[in-house]
């Protein structure tokens, strides 16, 4: 993997490219990692991913936990690593344990000897040793080194002991780093700012191929977090990329950008699809639709739509008016709107589609703003956008 | 919800299928006693309140289908009755209940060997493979069956040998494709160890599954097709059956359809065959 900035907005915000081996043309960040289910989309068959924007849809989120649930690291390897095991030959894969939907890390029963998570097969300890065996077989383009990530609200104590415990496993790791894949040292420690500090220093002393800043959106508020990024993101070496998770909503995500994150997972598309919402936020972040507040009754702003909502049941207008993605070309809110009350997986599918697509649409309007030097002001039209959509909405509530 | 036969024309006119199909009484192939009589007349005073209702003759086919159970003398006078009506299209209904495949094969005969040559016979229902190339023989031409999908679903591929669960522990290290013969998108890519890691727990388990089962169905209508095209199906079926019973125990019913319907099977069962190991 190579990596490389080339255009910085205001501030740390900057647009770079990430060339993969196995991935002819460079994928420009910031990016957004797609989130899989055990290497593929939950909803969105292998036959669809080509219809979504190239080369943006190319990079996937891979947790390794996934695959305790059935496959051996030996079946892995014996199928020859995770690009061909899953198909996906020119795709990029990052290995990260952390996959905040059905993975979500124990700090309680992690101790000294490995990381605990609560997965659907019941709660696993992971020692580094076993983690780098799944890396290993699994042989990922990106690989985040293995992390005690903790919520804000332990104690200092604790928070310190995440830190040495996540350094101390990030030696272990590279210790048994096999030959390819772009190994990313874990950075942590939760909401306290020095151990912030403390953590990046230690992590930019090794030999890393770029970072994984971990801990966030587990109890950190909105307005301390530039702070913690920014820690971070002013030590790290700048020619190296920097990759986080946790950090979904749109607003979180320009947070990031906005402190000098290029990589980003999201579990937003997947708990809209789940609902049965489809993202609608315009892209630039102005909104010609003034008039439509009265949709605020049904769970719709001007960010989503609730598809479940009986008013969409005759509507037979795409999603998004002007939209490319495969659902809006060929399908109607009415239609998606009786797939869901007959319960009808294409409707998960769909809905996966347009937003999946919608938000690779958001990131490259980032990218563009960042190019023309306009990040910081599309920044701020859009979380004012935002917030005089909720105000609207409150008072015709 | 009380479904007339105006109202299920009118829906069908709306919806604007190519083909449409009556509303009949259907009864459960195992009951007995007069109810499937009455059904069987009740279906042919509907089809001709179908065709009255019918908006769109020249748009779309509306297809009658026959009834009467498992009694021959009703399913006489019911495909009678539709052939009199000289329809676009005949089906084939009230079968795949839970009646014996004996009773099954049967009705399925008497219907295709008294139904218009040179009109499309559609068996409702059905259904496995087995008896899709069964009635095939008998000269059906038509066949629907959420089957496919569903075993999908339940984690179960269809393989010329017939079916593998990919839910099986067996399964978690095997690197071979579902079936080794099979071209489809699933079979190229994915192993039945990765399939096997996602039927039953995630949704896209049951997505490549469906994928490969209904390009499994749709390869051996196709196959079916050909075979009659080029004037060698009855090796097809052999070499189907040979496939899926490699002892030669083929179900007596299906020896006795294919020799209603012409066809020498004989080189593939070995009922009493004392050569086998």
């Amino acid at each position: 993997m190579k990596f490389a900035v080339k255009a910085w907005s205001n501030g740390s915000a900057r647009a770079g490219v990430v060339q993969l081996g196995n991935f002819p043309h460079p994928i420009e960040t910031p990016c957004l990692l797609l989130s899989t289910r055990k290497g593929l989309p939950f909803f969105i068959s292998p036959d669809l991913l080509p219809s979504l924007p190239s080369p943006d849809s190319h990079l996937l989120q891979v947790c390794p936990l996934h695959f305790l649930e059935g496959l051996s690291p030996k079946t892995i390897s014996n199928s020859g690593g995770l690009h061909q095991m899953l198909g996906l030959h020119d795709y990029g894969l990052a290995a990260v344990t952390r996959d905040s939907i059905q993975c979500l890390p124990e700090y309680n029963s992690t101790n000294k000897v490995g990381a605990s998570f609560e997965t659907p097969c019941g709660r696993l300890l992971i020692k580094p040793v076993e983690y780098m065996e799944l890396i290993s077989s699994m042989r990922p383009n990106i690989w985040a080194t293995l992390a005690d990530e903790v919520p804000t609200w332990v104690s200092d104590k604790r928070n310190r002991t995440s830190v040495d415990r996540t350094v101390r496993w990030l030696d272990d790791c590279i210790a048994l780093s096999p030959a390819g894949g772009a190994v990313f040292g874990a950075i942590v420690g939760g909401s306290n700012v020095e151990e912030r500090r403390r953590c990046a220093q230690e992590v930019a002393k090794r030999n890393v191929s770029g970072y994984w800043i971990g801990g966030f959106g587990l109890g950190e508020s909105r307005d301390e977090r530039p702070a913690l990024l920014n820690t971070i993101t002013d030590i790290l070496p700048e020619e190296k990329p920097r990759l986080i998770c946790g950090l979904g909503l749109p607003e979180e995500v320009l947070q990031g950008v906005a402190s000098g994150v290029d990589l980003f997972d999201s579990v937003y598309i997947y708990h809209l699809t789940l609902g049965g919402f489809a993202i609608t936020f315009p892209l630039n972040g102005v909104d010609e639709n003034e008039s439509n507040f009265q949709l605020s009754d049904i769970g719709s702003d001007r960010t989503k739509i609730n598809l479940r909502a009986t008013v969409y049941r005759k509507d037979t207008s795409p999603i998004v008016e002007g939209c490319s993605c495969y659902t809006c070309q060929n399908h109607t809110k009415a239609y998606i709107n009786h797939l869901l009350n007959v319960h009808e997986m294409l409707a998960q599918t769909l809905i996966e589609i347009h937003n999946t697509h919608h938000y690779l649409g958001f990131f490259r309007a980032i990218r563009e703003a960042i190019k023309t030097g306009n990040f910081e002001q599309f920044h701020r039209q859009f979380i004012e956008g935002r917030r005089n959509c909720v105000a609207v909405a409150a008072v015709h509530a | 919800m009380l479904l007339t036969p105006e109202e299920s024309i009118q829906i069908q006119n709306r919806i604007g299928a190519d083909i449409i199909m009556a509303l009949d009484d259907v009864v459960k192939t195992t009951i007995t006693g007069p109810r499937i009589e009455e059904a069987m007349y009740r279906t042919l005073r509907w089809i001709d309140r179908c065709i009255a209702a019918h908006k769109r003759p020249h748009e779309q086919n509306l297809f009658g289908i026959v009834q009467g159970g498992l009694d021959p003398v009703l399913r006489d006078i019911c495909v009678r009755g539709l052939v009199d009506r000289n329809l676009p299209g005949y089906a084939i209904g009230g079968l795949a209940g839970g009646e014996s495949k004996d009773s099954f094969w049967r009705v399925v005969a008497q219907c295709t060997a008294a139904l218009p040559e040179d009109k499309p016979r559609y068996v409702m229902g059905v259904g496995y493979p087995l008896d899709i190339v069964v009635c095939s023989a008998l000269g059906a031409d038509m066949y629907d069956c959420v089957y496919p999908t569903r075993t999908a679903r339940f984690g179960t591929a269809l393989v010329p040998e017939g079916v593998l669960k990919l839910k099986h522990n067996a399964m978690a290290d095997d690197t071979r494709p579902i079936d080794p013969t099979c071209a489809c998108m699933v079979c190229r890519t994915y192993s039945r160890a990765y399939i096997h890691c996602l039927v039953t727990k995630d949704a896209m388990g049951s997505q490549l599954l469906s994928y490969h089962n209904l390009y499994y169905m749709m390869k051996l209508s196709r196959d079916l097709h050909m075979s009659i095209i080029e004037g060698r199906f009855p090796e097809f079926v052999c070499n189907f059956l040979r496939i899926m019973f490699p002892k030669g125990d083929v179900p007596e019913w299906v020896c006795n359809a294919m020799e209603v319907a012409g066809i020498d099977i004989s080189s593939c069962c070995s009922p009493f065959s004392s050569s086998q190991d």
